[in-house]
């Protein structure tokens, strides 16, 4: 790199958020330079796999169009695991087999490769293999950055940091303090391969369809969240805990994974499949409250460097895209004034406000807290489930009547009336 | 399946040259540090207790830069490894 490079804009990381903020900005004109630590797009990148389609709209023409995605989901379950057992239920909706698909199961690795070849075609220049150290500063002012390269110094008028959940670029400018172990989890997650038909049986689909499930309850004290995402010819299963929780427990995440895989009700899905790779990565799972500044002079911050993670719906590149295409978008208005302090830029905050991405962040900003302090409704309550559907399957002779009576019991026991009002009423006002 | 076997299955470039992108501070904060988090929260198991010489080694190149020791202690500095090295995901 020469000594004066110049842009209009620096997008530091090629992820969802950065390459929706290159490929807005290239359309519009804008000389856009995307800096990846990875040697291609993606490959540094993990997620469970589940993409939103939405999102993409002003983004590409078309969604999934040629992109790689592995199957369109129209089946999504939820259980509930206590040690030996289950309790599920599930959404299959044949509007979910309907174009344009609401989501789908992606490969990172794959998906993110492709949308930096899209933000290639729109005129933005992708650099690889390329780490950005710091920022560059002048009078306070984010006038470009420096890389990693010899005489790797870019400029430009504004930097887009979407260096994902790490955000060693919104630290090293102290827009964010230090990350603690409550707020963010780490999750490890395993590729299985399995012959498509023996997915396509399994979970009852056709070949293009998928389903996700989602596990939570007693099996991990209550603690860890867990998913099975079928994919083409593999399965995506993880499962990810708060770091704070991890610490706290001596765990080591690759003993939770391997744990998930022996539970009965997952075990028969995985058998005889292939691991084909093994990812561990954090989520930030803070939420609202957590959230670092979104700007500062010259700077922006998307994606999961903002702690911008929906946990309970699952939802996270979604809202990276989101704030990728907020950030751009800013930039093209300010552009006009020539005006990029963080008084004009702060017009982002403004546009992510009127989104779903803070509306959503905002409505559940009590949920992390609520999870850590009331441990028992993740393992309490998915147990007395758990032993509630046991009593009222089981045909032994015992009066239905009876039976209820056994299971009140069990609740006041475990849990008590006062504190069930109490759990239903902080549920409420939480999640409602 | 054992963790070795795992990451056998993952694609890295290891920087020879370059060393360890992760490097303990101080090791004599290790010596008095009670919990060692590090040796159990890391899922690849990076870091290691050389009951020889009772230090922490660090097998950084099994590490897939999720960043979990980082947050865990502080005692850590943890950069990316050079542009181009470290992990590099096939599937993601």
């Amino acid at each position: 790199m020469s000594a004066k490079l110049k842009y209009d804009v620096i997008v530091v990381g090629a992820g969802p958020a950065g390459l929706a903020a290159a490929i807005v900005l290239a359309k519009a004109g804008v000389r856009v330079i995307v800096i990846e630590r990875g040697r291609f797009p993606g490959s540094k990148n993990v997620m469970g796999g589940v993409f939103y389609s939405d999102c993409m709209k002003g983004i590409v023409d078309e969604f999934p169009g040629d992109a790689p995605v592995e199957r369109h989901v129209i089946d999504q379950r939820i259980w509930i695991l206590d040690q030996d057992s289950s309790v599920g239920f599930n959404h299959k909706n044949e509007l979910f087999n309907k174009k344009p698909y609401n989501c789908h199961t992606v490969f990172r690795a794959k998906l993110d490769k492709w949308l930096a070849g899209e933000a290639e075609k729109a005129g933005a220049l992708i650099i690889n293999s390329t780490v950005v150290k710091e920022p560059l500063l002048k009078n306070g002012k984010v006038i470009g950055v420096k890389t990693d390269r010899p005489q790797g110094n870019v400029f430009a008028n504004c930097v887009i940091a979407a260096d994902g959940v790490n955000s060693l670029f919104a630290k090293s400018l102290g827009l964010r303090k230090k990350i603690e172990p409550d707020t963010v989890a780490i999750a490890v997650k395993e590729v299985i391969g399995l012959d498509e038909q023996v997915i396509n049986d399994r979970f009852n689909v056709k070949s293009s369809e998928g389903v996700t499930i989602e596990m939570t309850g007693s099996y991990f004290n209550g603690e860890a969240m867990a998913f099975l995402y079928t994919n083409k010819k593999s399965l995506s299963l993880g499962v990810g805990m708060v770091l704070k929780d991890v610490i706290s427990h001596k765990i080591n995440p690759n003993d939770l994974i391997e744990q998930l895989k022996e539970h009965p009700s997952v075990a028969p899905f995985i058998e005889g499949g292939q691991t084909k790779e093994f990812l561990a990565h954090l989520i930030p799972e803070g939420g609202y409250k957590a959230m670092p500044k979104l700007v500062g002079n010259g700077v922006m911050i998307a994606g999961d460097a903002a702690m911008m993670v929906d946990a309970i719906h699952r939802e996270g590149s979604n809202l990276a895209i989101t704030s990728g295409k907020l950030a751009a978008e800013t930039y093209l208005e300010v552009s006009r004034q020539g005006d990029f302090s963080e008084k004009s830029l702060s017009l982002y905050v403004k546009k992510l406000q009127d989104s779903f991405v803070m509306k959503d962040l905002k409505k559940y900003k009590g949920v992390p807290r609520l999870l850590q302090t009331n441990k028992n409704l993740l393992l309490h309550y998915p147990k007395l489930l758990n032993q509630a559907a046991f009593e009222m399957l089981k045909v032994d002779g015992i009066s239905k009547k009876e039976k209820e009576k056994i299971i009140w019991k069990n609740v006041k026991q475990e849990i008590g009336i006062g504190h069930l009002v109490r759990d239903l009423f902080k549920l409420w006002r939480n999640m409602g | 399946m054992r963790l070795e076997d795992k990451l056998y299955l993952d694609g890295y470039k290891t920087d020879e040259t370059g060393g360890s992108h992760l490097v303990i501070k101080d090791t004599s904060v290790c010596d008095s540090c009670e919990l060692k988090q590090c040796l159990f929260v890391c899922a690849c198991a990076v870091y290691e207790l050389n009951e020889n010489t009772g230090l922490i080694e660090i097998n950084y190149a099994a590490c897939v830069e999720c960043g979990t020791c980082r947050i865990a202690c502080d005692n850590i500095d943890w950069r990316y490894p050079r542009g181009g090295f470290g992990i590099a995901y096939k599937f993601g």
